[in-house]
């Protein structure tokens, strides 16, 4: 890498020569104000907060967008001197910082941005204390946005961050800014609700308060929050997220950076679904007596439940979209004690945790995913499904390096792709090398094949998943340091249940047997609302919310919700990430591991460990890499070609992405009154303020 | 004065056919092909020889200017010539009297230009407002391509298509980079530069923008020599130019006469003096609205070109002159072009946009003298906060007049200051009558 030489602040350094001169003031400790700038959009350099002085110039320069490249050396070859701290830098930080104010409100004290505003920050810094405007101050009208970011745009400082991440990051080009000069307002196209799945990260993107979240406006102010680093459940991709909490209430989500998995970026599913912790939940333990469901305490639900088991020999359990490693693998011990083994999830569908991790994980990563060149979508619609997930490939695709190919269902997904067909025939012609982008994936270097949970959730799912491996296989997807076979997952739990064998093995029942009239006398459901049990079964629900599945249940066992409890999540990349308490579960509900616990000394198959650690220690005995956090184990990439191996006959339906709507995936999104209504302003059902 | 025998634009007037037969029998196209022959680093080495400057206001060496286009497009980007007619600032009117009395100037020039930087696509970024002018500049070219003089295969051997793109009339598009931006249909926001648009300009590509009449003296210059062109005007400020004369004078014209012609030559002689004679005068604005106004006392000797002008901390700009008498509101007068700045920022970075208003609603105040004296200096030192610290040059642009009045009319301002307490009308309690104060806006 070429290296450049500079003076900032009189202090030598060398940086690489594509550098902005923000950069390198950053390399060298000097701080910068912006507000324009952020390092994953594109450079604007309207703000004019960065300016810098650079030595032989007749005024400042805007360092974010003044490259290293563009500074001249001095007369007699000496690097250029670059000043941050200079009176002439001073005065024009002064100046901008004072345009910046004199049409922005006074507000502060009623803003939802006070306490974590960059303007507020950088006029303490930077700014003057006193203020010279005597006229009028700038009013604007505020905009319709949609459901999630509230507008106050007379704080607006027009730095257009807002417009480059719905045109960039989001790939839904509605935002702009109408007007000239000091008339120019920020809005959307025709002041309708924004179409993106990624919109919440406006209101961290805004460095004022113009977009702050609506959900949350005026509930709480950050210095009284409490903050966890905690891991999001709403999809598979585990994003990073901090719980701020004030005293049990889980106020709001926010992302946290991690650059393999989210970046910052975070979903609105996971930054909404705040309301549904607090409504529709389970607080105490219910027992269904004459087909009405009674509130009654732990002691009767259990023995309710010790009743029915004493009688029983056909027992089973079925994990949900939301359920921790700990829960599934103390169910799966006293469901083994108790001498059953059928185990399932209601989201694996034909993966089998007997073929190995890597053919039902992401094997490329989701960081990965930069380095592609070739993608194949398999009956996925990654942005419902995955929506950060899908913003990394459109990331990809920006640098126009990665060719996009789906078969499936066509929808829009931010970016464009050879639109490939339906179902499996057009995966049969694929293999077959009747479609040109075939070449496109065997010249490509780092190709990847993405194989959507619908797909495994059909019918003849081995099937097609094994038709998939093929091409991986055949296509050189999997090749010396590349695994391009990518599993992309919708539920939190999948991977971790298959990584501890909470799956059918093949003396036990599938999903779809367990459920079915007759076959199970009891059936312990942890959170598994999108199943539907046949009439007779026994079920003992185990969850957070009333739901489908406690409609279905004969008893109810209140559990904690992913905020109320420490628990691991695998992501399908196969990530091991923890959860964090960040409040306690409501009234009499407890952690599920410790539920189960607690029934399986009433049952009589006591399961021995009496702490949270103890029971990790057991998990970490049977599954060692489950220890280590943030971690992938990579799986053996053989397994991939022995599942090629197995084939098996397809059928003709077209492929269905796993996802419906997008922000109704699961119980807690189905009790979120904000959830509620993006999906009805998405489907078209609401309209909105300009319709 | 200028010898008749010396004019480049010889139908400045309309006198004549402004088509192609009237172009040709003033000596338009006339030897076209043999300048083109000579190739373009002779044309180059030429146009720097005559030290012709532009005449957009910069007044940067057009000849260097054509120098900085790569010499082959071996990455594969083609280069474009752009001229801008986009002429929208307060005072200038001369490249629209070029487009419709003389358009084949500009078509010829726009043909040597490209060959010169090898661009084979030209376009003319005109005015929105300019209708006529846009008419008589498509006929001149369609005329040009009926006559084979410029297309694809035309008579000259360079290959050169030319087209008229209509601006929607915003000020801001004339700065060259919002031009670029304009003419690819997007939102006339002027660019980051660097990348300047000789490396990256119209879509990506190579592009030198250029001003209507730098085009469209090329022919002339290549025609007659550089040494005729260099031999007219004062060193660093050569060749002839177009003076637009307007305001207070009794024949206000557009006049093609040599540079550095003294100011007070030029008044008299084409623009029939000051109304009112010359003690009359009150200051003029020389090159158009953004060039800070000369006082009358420094017109008297004033020199009509860049050195001149500069020595009198203005700025030559297009050589728009406006004139003002005595029975100027000056402060009126500048708070009216502060007001245009104010509605044609593009609003995209934050001192122009907030600050031309500010500028704006101070004067409109001090108009009638609704104000501190304080603030006299405060404004001073706003128009500095705006100056340099933008994108482009309009920030600038908006400060040098409002700096240029408190530079020559401070001691009006404070009368009118003062003058406003005196009549100020108090209430019981000594505090300023509301009722006596007249809205800010």
């Amino acid at each position: 890498m070429a290296m450049t030489k500079l003076i900032i602040d009189g202090k030598e350094i060398e940086v690489p020569a594509e550098y902005t001169l923000l950069q390198a003031c950053e390399a060298a400790g000097a701080e910068i104000p912006r507000f324009c700038y952020h390092e994953r959009l594109s450079i604007a350099g309207n703000c004019r907060m960065c300016l810098v002085e650079v030595k032989g110039g007749p005024k400042p320069v805007a360092s974010c967008a003044w490259g290293v490249r563009d500074c001249r050396p001095g007369p007699k070859g000496e690097p250029p001197e670059i000043s941050t701290r200079s009176p002439m830098v001073k005065k024009a930080r002064e100046g901008v910082m004072e345009f910046l104010l004199i049409n922005h409100p006074l507000d502060c004290p009623i803003c939802d941005q006070g306490g974590e505003c960059d303007l507020q920050d950088q006029a303490m810094g930077y700014g003057v204390d006193t203020s010279r405007f005597a006229e009028n101050k700038r009013a604007v009208e505020d905009k319709y946005l949609g459901a999630l970011v509230k507008t106050s745009m007379n704080r607006c400082i027009q730095c257009t961050r807002c417009v480059r991440f719905a045109a960039e990051i989001c790939g839904v080009p509605e935002m702009g800014a109408t007007g000239r000069g000091e008339d120019m307002e920020i809005t959307s196209f025709l002041e309708t609700a924004l179409t993106s799945e990624l919109q919440g990260n406006l209101v961290d993107i805004c460095p004022v308060g113009a977009l702050t979240s609506k959900p949350y406006a005026f509930a709480a102010r950050p210095w009284e929050l409490g903050k966890t680093q905690s891991i999001d459940v709403m999809d598979a991709v585990g994003s990073a997220i901090r719980v701020d909490t004030r005293g049990r209430e889980v106020m709001r989500i926010l992302p946290r950076v991690n650059e393999a998995v989210n970046e910052e970026w975070i979903s609105d599913k996971t930054r909404h679904i705040v309301d549904g912790l607090r409504t529709q939940r389970l607080d105490r333990p219910y027992i269904r007596d004459n087909g009405k469901l009674r509130a009654a305490t732990w002691a009767e639900a259990f023995s309710a439940i010790a009743a029915k088991v004493a009688g029983s020999k056909k027992i089973g359990a079925i994990a949900g979209d939301l359920a921790a490693v700990e829960e599934m693998f103390a169910l799966k011990q006293l469901l083994a004690s108790m001498g059953s083994a059928n185990l399932a999830t209601q989201s694996a569908g034909a993966f089998d945790a007997a073929a190995g991790r890597a053919s039902y994980i992401f094997n490329p990563t989701i960081a990965g995913i930069e380095q592609a060149d070739a993608l194949l979508i398999v009956g996925a619609n990654p942005r419902k499904e995955a929506a950060v997930l899908n913003a990394r490939i459109r990331k990809a695709w920006r640098t126009g390096a990665l060719k996009v190919g789906v078969i499936g269902e066509k929808a829009d997904l931010t970016y464009r792709y050879d639109y490939l067909g339906a179902g499996t025939d057009s995966l049969a012609e694929l293999v077959a090398g009747k479609n040109a982008f075939a070449d496109v994936l065997k010249n490509a270097k780092h190709p990847i094949v993405l194989v959507g949970a619908g797909v495994a959730a059909r019918a003849d799912g081995a099937a097609v998943l094994a038709a998939a491996a093929k091409l991986a296989s055949d296509f050189g997807v999997i090749k010396d340091g590349w695994n391009g076979f990518a599993v992309l997952q919708t539920a939190a739990s999948t991977v971790g249940a298959l990584d501890i064998g909470f799956a059918p093995t093949s003396g036990s029942l599938s999903l779809a047997q367990m459920t079915s009239a007759g076959s199970l006398d009891v059936l312990f459901s942890l959170g598994a609302d999108d199943v539907k049990v046949a009439d007779g079964t026994f079920v003992v629900y185990i969850g957070t919310h009333g739901d489908r599945g406690a409609h279905r249940a004969d008893v109810i066992l209140p559990g904690a919700a992913y905020t109320e409890k420490s628990g691991i999540f695998v992501n399908t990349e196969g990530r091991v990430q923890m959860a964090e308490r960040a409040g306690f579960p409501p009234g009499d509900a407890r952690e599920d591991w410790a539920v189960i616990r607690a029934l399986s000394d009433v049952l009589g198959h006591k399961l021995p460990y009496d702490s949270l650690a103890a029971l990790r220690q057991a998990i970490f005995k049977a599954a060692p890499h489950l220890m280590r956090i943030d971690q992938i184990e990579a799986g053996d990439a053989g397994a991939i070609k022995t599942l090629a191996g197995k084939g098996g006959t397809v059928d003709k339906t077209p492929f269905k992405a796993s996802v419906e709507d997008f922000y109704l995936t699961n119980p807690i999104a189905r009790a979120s009154a904000i959830m509620a209504e993006c999906s009805r302003l998405a489907s078209g059902q609401m309209l909105t303020a300009a319709e | 004065m200028l010898d008749d025998n010396d004019r480049i634009f010889r139908n400045l007037y309309g006198l004549d056919d402004w088509g192609l037969a009237g172009a040709r029998r003033r000596g338009g196209w006339d030897g076209t092909k043999a300048i083109i022959d000579k190739g373009r680093d002779w044309i180059v080495n030429e146009m720097k020889a005559s030290g012709l400057r532009g005449r957009g206001g910069a007044g940067f060496p057009t000849g260097m200017k054509w120098s900085f286009m790569p010499k082959d497009n071996a990455d594969g980007r083609p280069s474009y010539l752009v001229v801008n007619a986009d002429e929208s600032e307060p005072g200038t009117c001369k490249d629209r009297e070029i487009m419709r009395h003389d358009p084949h100037t500009l078509v010829e020039g726009c043909l040597i230009a490209g060959c010169a930087m090898g661009a084979h696509v030209g376009y003319i970024y005109v005015r929105g407002e300019f209708i006529r002018e846009r008419e008589h500049l498509q006929a001149a070219i369609d005329q040009a391509y009926e006559a084979n003089l410029i297309g694809k295969n035309n008579i000259h051997g360079f290959p050169f298509d030319l087209y008229v793109a209509h601006g929607a009339g915003a000020y801001i598009c004339g700065e060259e980079t919002a031009l670029l931006e304009s003419l690819e249909g997007k939102k006339g926001q002027p660019r980051l530069k660097p990348p300047f648009p000789a490396n990256v300009g119209l879509y990506g590509c190579p592009t030198t923008v250029n001003n209507v009449e730098s085009i469209a003296v090329a022919p002339d210059i290549l025609r007659r020599g550089a040494a005729w062109f260099a031999s007219i005007g004062r060193p660093n400020n050569v060749g002839t130019k177009l003076y637009g004369i307007s305001g207070h004078v009794n024949t206000p014209c557009v006049v093609e006469d040599a540079m550095s012609i003294p100011f007070r030559e030029l008044i008299e002689k084409h623009g029939g003096g000051i109304r009112g004679g010359w003690d009359n005068l009150l200051a003029i604005i020389p090159g158009g609205a953004s060039c800070p106004l000369i006082p009358a006392a420094d017109c008297e000797e004033l020199i009509m070109d860049f050195d001149g002008t500069r020595a009198v901390k203005s700025s030559f700009g297009t050589a728009g002159v406006i004139v003002m008498d005595k029975s100027t509101d000056v402060v009126a007068a500048i708070a009216r072009i502060s007001y245009f700045f104010k509605h044609e920022s593009c609003g995209q970075c934050t001192p122009c946009r907030e600050g031309t208003g500010w500028m704006w609603r101070v004067l409109s105040r001090m108009v009638e003298g609704r104000a501190h004296k304080r603030e006299i200096d405060m404004l001073l030192e706003v128009t500095k906060q705006v100056e340099g610290h933008t994108i482009c040059a309009l920030g600038d642009a908006a400060a040098w007049p409002v700096q240029g009045l408190i530079r020559a009319f401070r001691p009006e301002i404070e009368r009118r200051i003062e003058e406003f307490s005196r009549k100020a009308t108090l209430d019981d309690q000594g505090i300023l009558d509301p009722a006596h104060l007249v809205a800010a806006e």
